[in-house]
């Protein structure tokens, strides 16, 4: 069991400002149903540009609904510039601290607040140039090296409690330890990196289709659903949703976050897929 | 606030016969079983009926009852020993959903050199068995498959495996940890060479297990020592527990009718009532091969340690195969080797239940899990109230 403080149990029996702001000035979702954690945002400004109110909706663990609670929490009242600066310590702080394993939960909060207020200022959300060095949970290079420099991480271990990353296949390992290092180095340049292979268009097809019909369409026909590969161009999959998927509402959410996670995680991470245009 | 105790799969409360039977044993008849006096000497008369209890059980003699600390200390026994007597084997097969007292020894046992061949299971957790023939080699030291899985109660057709294995001259092991004392088990009838027990799954306490090794089997020791256990486990017996194990087998041995009707008929209950009345939710595993006390439920879209840290507001223990909760960042082996959908395996809950829950028990169980489903799906991103959302057979009758 965890040993949660006081102010994380008390959170997350009554979280503050749980729900979504219609017509919010800031909005942001981060993480995913299959990482395990998911946090959206939303917050409003008033007339002198502060945070006006702030709400959330999580999926995930105690402390990372406790962690979205307090969130709200700590922006509220604040400026733009204000709220730029929380960083994943200051919500821990705010909650007597977490538990080292359960630190990703604060740097989701943070990481949504980076977004909402980046979507308020309407700049792009991603910077241009990003990695994914962790394909398990979706975790980019920049996502390391922020948490690494605020938190003062030194060992592959410390970056899986606060980022998640490298905690699922271990594959990334080696790329962890290469952003340390060069964090700690006084920032010398990385080597350039070896090109991956490159898949053929014809083998990522195949590969695709293996994928669909060995890890995905099973476990869619349990539930009475089916998808049909349509087309791949470049790295969008377009595929078509048939039988109980067709109809169904959530049929997004399959795609994204099983349909795209599996491809994703056996083909190549920056497949993308669409469902066909009815 | 009473304690609804609905977590056997972990652990089991030490039955209050079993604790007095034990008690003697610390203050009063403290001696060795392997001293020459007889203070110490009558020790080993109740040792030897504690081995008849266990062997009865499981419808062994005695002999073939090894006395160990833990089902995890007779896992590594089983297949470290069928390593040791076939110097000239390296495989080993095993399947997916076990439990890591077999999976990670044999991980490590993979980076010492060894060929490991871990069988897939399907969707409702069931294992293959073509697959599994075909994965048998000369190679091969030995198989270790689970009798019963402790995160679902899927029961695995161990004798028939180790019938497969027998016509290959290949050493067949199983954990049968979760299986003894809720289904019938019985050495006589079928070609199992080894089989591990647990005493703290059974009502007995914690730091006693057996390994049954069948008359006639190589065996080479794990731990080395004195004479004990006629030479097959060195440590001096810990009696105290020794006699509760016995004890406890021979509680478990009558409980088994009831296990299979009374607890049988409170699992049934709860699992029907809640798929009933919590929308997108789903049991996990075969519903037709599975142990009477236990129900894997998944409730979609929200996250298992919340769950559990709501449900133990009311002092309801369970456990759940979130990634929160397994101590990893990955929901439980066990059920992404099933292939159960992400929305669906963080909100698992597994109950295991015993003799010793009451009906009344179940029924507040029933009464207040529903709201707290809907409390944590309330704050879920994905969740639409409205939405019937595919991956679901909520009320999917058997």
């Amino acid at each position: 069991m965890w040993e949660y403080t006081d102010k994380v149990k008390e959170h997350f029996l009554n979280p503050r400002n749980v729900g979504e702001i219609e017509n919010p000035d800031g909005v942001a979702e981060v993480g995913s149903i299959a990482c395990g954690d998911a946090l959206k945002l939303t917050f409003k400004l008033d007339e002198n540009k502060r945070i006006k109110d702030a709400k959330f909706k999580t999926f995930g663990c105690a402390s990372a609904i406790a962690s979205s609670s307090a969130l709200t929490e700590i922006i509220k009242g604040m400026t733009l510039e204000e709220a730029m600066k929380v960083t994943n310590q200051n919500i821990a702080d705010y909650l007597g601290g977490l538990p080292e394993e359960k630190m990703h939960c604060s740097v989701l909060g943070q990481q949504a607040l980076e977004q909402a207020i980046a979507n308020c200022k309407g700049a792009p959300q991603k910077e241009p140039g990003e990695e994914i060095i962790c394909e398990c949970f979706g975790i980019t290079d920049r996502e390391i090296e922020r948490a690494v420099k605020e938190n003062h991480l030194t060992t592959i271990e410390e970056v899986t409690n606060y980022t998640k990353a490298g905690g699922g296949c271990t594959n990334c390992h080696e790329k962890i330890q290469g952003i340390i290092d060069r964090i700690y180095a006084g920032g010398t340049p990385e080597a350039p990196k070896e090109p991956k292979p490159k898949l053929s268009n014809i083998q990522k097809i195949r590969m695709i289709e293996e994928t669909i019909e060995r890890e995905i369409r099973p476990s869619l026909k349990q539930d009475g659903g089916n998808i049909d590969l349509i087309d791949v161009i470049g790295n969008r999959v377009i595929v078509a949703t048939r039988g109980a998927c067709a109809t169904c509402q959530a049929s997004q959410l399959t795609l994204k976050g099983f349909v795209e996670y599996k491809l994703r995680e056996l083909v190549s991470p920056d497949l993308v897929v669409e469902e066909e245009p009815s | 606030m009473k304690t609804i105790y609905l977590d056997n799969n972990a652990t089991s409360q030490v039955a209050p016969a079993v604790l007095e039977a034990m008690l003697p044993y610390f203050h009063e008849l403290y001696g060795n079983p392997s001293s020459m006096h007889s203070f110490g000497g009558q020790v080993s008369k109740t040792i030897r009926d504690a081995r008849e209890n266990v062997a009865a059980l499981i419808g062994a003699e005695p002999d073939e009852i090894i006395f160990t600390s833990c089902g995890t200390e007779s896992n590594n026994t089983a297949i470290l020993s069928a390593l040791a007597v076939n110097p000239d084997k390296r495989h080993i097969v095993t399947s997916r959903v076990e439990h890591p007292a077999v999976k990670v020894l044999c991980e490590h046992l993979k980076e010492k050199g060894c060929r490991i061949t871990e069988l897939a299971v399907d969707s409702e957790g069931r294992l293959e068995l073509e697959e599994y023939e075909n994965s048998l080699s000369k190679d091969t030291a030995i198989v270790s498959l689970m009798w019963a899985n402790n995160e679902t109660g899927v029961i695995f057709p161990v004798e028939e495996a180790a019938g497969l294995a027998r016509e290959r001259g290949i050493l067949f092991h199983t954990d049968a940890v979760q299986a003894a004392g809720k289904i019938p088990i019985n050495t006589r009838g079928n070609t199992i060479d080894m089989l591990s027990l647990s005493g703290h799954k059974l009502h007995a306490p914690k730091g006693v297990g057996v390994l049954y090794v069948r008359k006639g089997t190589k065996f080479s020791p794990f731990l080395i020592g004195g004479h004990q256990e006629k030479g097959r486990r060195g440590g001096t017996e810990n009696t105290a527990s020794i006699v509760a194990l016995g004890k406890a087998c021979e509680l478990a041995g009558g409980n088994m009718e009831t296990e299979n009707t009374r607890v049988k008929y409170l699992r049934d209950k709860l699992e029907k009532s809640l798929l009933e009345t919590i929308p997108n939710s789903r049991v996990n595993g075969d519903r037709m091969n599975r142990l009477p006390n236990t129900t894997n439920i998944s409730f979609e879209f929200v996250e298992g340690e919340g769950i559990l840290l709501l449900m133990d507001q009311f002092n309801i223990c369970a456990s759940s195969g979130s990634a929160c909760t397994s101590g990893s960042l990955q929901p439980s082996h066990v059920l992404r080797a099933m292939g159960v959908p992400f929305t669906m395996a963080h909100g698992s809950v597994r109950f295991s239940l015993s003799v010793y829950n009451t009906e009344e028990e179940i029924d507040f169980v029933i009464e207040k899990l529903p709201p707290i489903i809907e409390r944590l799906r309330e704050m879920s991103p994905y969740w639409k109230a409205e939405s019937s959302v595919c991956g679901i057979r909520d009320t999917e009758t058997q």
